[in-house]
């Protein structure tokens, strides 16, 4: 299929292991592909492990996320050249020239696409850069039949399953002798890819299967996020005494920001060469812990950790869902793997529910 | 394959401007008058919005409009030097471009206030955006009542306007009330808190919207002074600001609370963000 | 021209004490006048007489060495000038100078306080009625130390 996809114009993106990780880059062929490797992930632990089989999509999810690649990291908006006393803007070249395809997306981070979809390109203002990256984009999304140990998408209504959004959805069916995939189709440009595939019609059993994998995925996990009433609780526990809790441990280090997947925080930084007669403006990612983000002549308004960790839970699962109609947390459990201290949101939130309940931190 | 662009304007793209005119107002604050460099930008705002002005190699910041909305040909900005990007701003020489997106943000709300008394409370540069509306509402006397301007600087040396604010006060139902934190011996006007000068301000709270900009600290003390005089809180009408990158909802810098500030605001109506006010580090 | 008795009356101060009192009051109340410039009271000299303002601004002052009187706030129309004639020592802590030409009433205190220390109920709301005022100048004062309007660092 990686051919089939790279024949028809497209730039292929999915999963490969790199530094220990599961990351996501430019693919080329099958061998690039993760297989046979599996995710351990515990508060502030990220292991590779080999699973004994040649799976190339038994493990959850990495450090990265599709955002590298629809609101990528580093972008330049235009630059300007020096003209006397006034300056002429240069037209900007388009820095993508074909269209993504990105192999292996899970339930939690279709809905996270879905999530920046709507903050960068359904609001008010259109980010043109994201619309660009986003045009024609090919997902091959993965069903889970496995969760890690910090998932908790099914608590937050965005997986296991795979239900739409997607061009085609794959289910690994891993037998002794076969190495097989059910493919679901889920658009015209699916179909027309699968037509130069090899494919025959799905049996019961396959179907099955499916739904097996489900259930396993759901089943184990162990983490969850009680959303009833998540944003009234969030606004009005402004002062509870586990956020002080949670500041002594909170290192302001922004991992967390930078490996969610609907973190979507930028900067603007202007740049000129030594003549001084050219100027570039780059937008590039940013993160709410920073002390400088919330700065305004006299000083930082967040200037404490607790304030900004206060800051960036309750923008996540309360403020989203006034901003943009959803919660902006999908589950992924990345934030708590990468956290550095093991800070697990779920844990947070329970805490600071049930200090609400009885009173006292 | 190749990609089809849908056309976009892009939010991020700034215009350029002309500098036609830098008037000193105090020893740290200029009043810049700007004209479209090429073609037919918009100069159209509603007062309270504001603009993002770009020094070339520099940076962009948020600056409130000040000018008249009728003056249709240009856009005028007063700034307060405080630091490296508005100095390089206000250091520009006449004649120099600069980058102007905009006009941005939520301004005053002209329709609320038809038919009543427009209180405005102004503290030190707050003063710059509620011009503008001051502008207007001289103009189109008929649409509203009494005009009530109550402004407090910091020392006499720091007012701005101070010419304007001696013309504004000869109109017909106007009332302008200055105050200053630090007199001089030379001053003989009022010395104390803008709040002090509500004692002296002829007010009809049942039938007013007010409009304050300012110091946050200075707003919370003259809205809790507004409603002990009478207004409601759904009459009353803030200006706030945050830090800004982007200025169009993408980078999250000017997030309060569930708004940005600069497409919720940054004019907001007082009942609304009254909670968020009191919560320290927000 | 109105009496000097509807203005001492309906003054807030003045409002809702025994209305006997109040008479009192109006019977040892005068007008007086004050050229811009000239000082109505001065720093360290015995308060007896209070002030209530009809027309001009008054600068409340202090001196202190090597540098020029500061102003620490102006009271104007409607406003009660001095207070300490309530409180022991019974002296003024501030200069007070008429920053233009100034009308007043001028008020014994000194009978007021003689009044309020044989009645206590009188004394009681007198008292109520100074708290609030001061504390709403409490309140403006600190608000001026913020310095709000200055850039800090």
């Amino acid at each position: 299929m990686i051919e089939t996809l790279l024949r028809r114009g497209y730039e292929v993106v999915g999963p490969t292991v790199r530094d220990g990780a599961i990351v996501y880059d430019r693919i080329g062929s099958l061998e690039q592909l993760p297989a046979g490797w599996t995710d351990v992930q515990e508060p502030g632990r990220y292991q590779l492990m080999s699973r004994g089989d040649q799976a190339f999509f038994g493990y959850a999810v990495g450090p990265q996320s599709w955002k590298k690649y629809l609101h990528p990291a580093n972008v330049r908006l235009w630059s300007a050249e020096r003209q006397g006393q006034t300056f002429r803007i240069l037209n900007n070249e388009s820095q993508l020239n074909r269209p993504f395809a990105f192999l292996g997306v899970r339930a939690c981070e279709l809905a996270a696409i879905a999530v920046q979809d709507r903050v960068l390109f359904q609001d008010k203002f259109r980010d043109p850069t994201y619309a660009h990256c986003s045009t024609d984009k090919f997902i091959v999304a993965v069903q889970c039949t496995r969760a890690a140990a910090t998932c908790f998408c099914a608590s937050m209504g965005t997986g296991p399953q795979v239900t739409g959004g997607f061009d085609l959805a794959l289910t690994e069916l891993l037998g002794d002798t076969e190495h097989r995939f059910l493919a679901e189709c889920g658009s015209d440009h699916g179909a027309e890819v699968l037509a130069e595939l090899e494919v025959s019609p799905a049996s019961e059993e396959d179907r099955q299967q499916l739904e097996v994998g489900i259930k396993e995925a759901t089943n184990q996990q162990t983490r969850r996020i009680d959303t009833n009433g998540i944003k009234n609780l969030l606004y009005q526990s402004f002062e509870h005494p586990r956020w002080d809790h949670v500041a002594q441990r909170c290192l302001a280090c922004a991992n967390c920001t930078m490996v969610c997947p609907t973190c979507f925080c930028t900067t603007v930084e202007d740049i000129s060469d030594l003549s001084g007669d050219h100027a570039e403006r780059w937008r590039r990612w940013d993160s709410c812990f920073t002390l400088s983000f919330s700065y305004i002549h006299g000083g930082s308004i967040r200037a404490s950790a607790k304030a900004r960790y206060r800051q960036w839970m309750t923008h996540k699962l309360a403020s989203w869902i006034d901003q943009f109609g959803t919660s902006g947390c999908v589950g992924c459990g990345r934030c708590i793997t990468w956290c550095p201290v093991g800070i697990d949101i779920t844990e947070e939130v329970r805490a600071i529910r049930v200090g609400e309940q009885n009173g006292k931190p | 394959m190749t990609l089809t662009l849908q056309p976009l304007v892009d939010p991020m793209l700034t215009h350029q401007y002309v500098l036609r005119e830098i008037v000193k107002e105090t020893p740290d604050t200029f009043t810049l008058t700007t004209e479209p460099d090429i073609g037919d930008h918009n100069n159209s705002f509603t007062p309270g919005q504001f603009s993002m002005l770009w020094v070339f190699g520099v940076g962009e910041l948020p600056i409130s409009i000040s000018g008249d909305p009728a003056k249709r040909h240009q856009l005028v900005y007063t700034v307060r030097s405080v630091g490296q990007g508005t100095h390089a701003l206000v250091s520009q020489s006449v004649g120099n471009s600069v980058g102007v997106r905009g006009p941005l943000g939520t301004g005053w709300p002209l329709e609320a206030a038809g038919g009543k008394d427009v209180i405005l409370v102004a503290g030190g540069i707050g003063l710059a955006p509620l011009r503008p509306l001051v502008y207007h509402v001289l103009s189109n006397r008929k649409d509203y009542g009494r005009l009530v301007l109550l402004y407090g600087a910091r020392s006499p040396r720091e007012l701005l306007y101070r010419k304007e604010l001696a013309t504004w006060a000869r109109n017909h139902e106007t009332q302008v009330l200055v105050t200053v934190d630090y007199g001089g011996l030379s001053w003989r006007g009022h010395v104390g808190v803008v709040t002090t000068l509500f004692k002296y301000a002829r007010l009809q709270p049942a039938h007013s919207v007010a409009m304050v900009c300012g110091p946050e600290i200075m707003m919370r003390f003259v809205t809790r002074e507004l409603e002990t005089h009478g207004l409601r809180r759904e009459d009353i009408y803030l200006s706030m600001e945050r830090n800004m990158k982007c200025a169009v909802g993408f980078c999250g810098h000017c997030q309060y609370g569930p708004y940005f500030i600069c497409k919720d605001g940054p004019v907001f109506r007082y009942d609304q963000i009254r909670p968020l006010l009191e919560k320290y580090e927000l | 021209m109105e009496s000097l008795e509807r203005i001492i009356a309906e003054h807030p101060f003045f409002e809702g004490l025994d209305s006997e009192f109040v008479q009192l009051m109006v019977s040892c109340a005068s007008n007086v006048r004050f050229k811009a410039d000239t000082y109505i009271l001065k720093e360290g000299d015995p308060a007896n007489t209070f002030y209530l303002i009809r027309e001009g601004k008054v600068a409340v002052e202090l001196f202190a060495p090597q540098r020029r009187p500061i102003i620490v706030a102006t009271l104007g129309v409607g406003e009660l000038l001095g207070w300490s004639w309530l409180l022991p020592p019974f002296q003024w802590r501030f200069h007070a100078r008429a920053i233009d030409g100034v009308r007043a009433i001028a008020l014994d205190g000194k009978c007021l306080r003689t009044k309020c220390e044989e009645n206590h109920d009188l004394g009681y709301a007198v008292l109520k009625r100074f708290a609030q005022i001061m504390e709403r100048r409490l309140e403006a004062t600190r608000l001026q130390l913020l310095d709000v309007y200055s850039v800090s660092p």
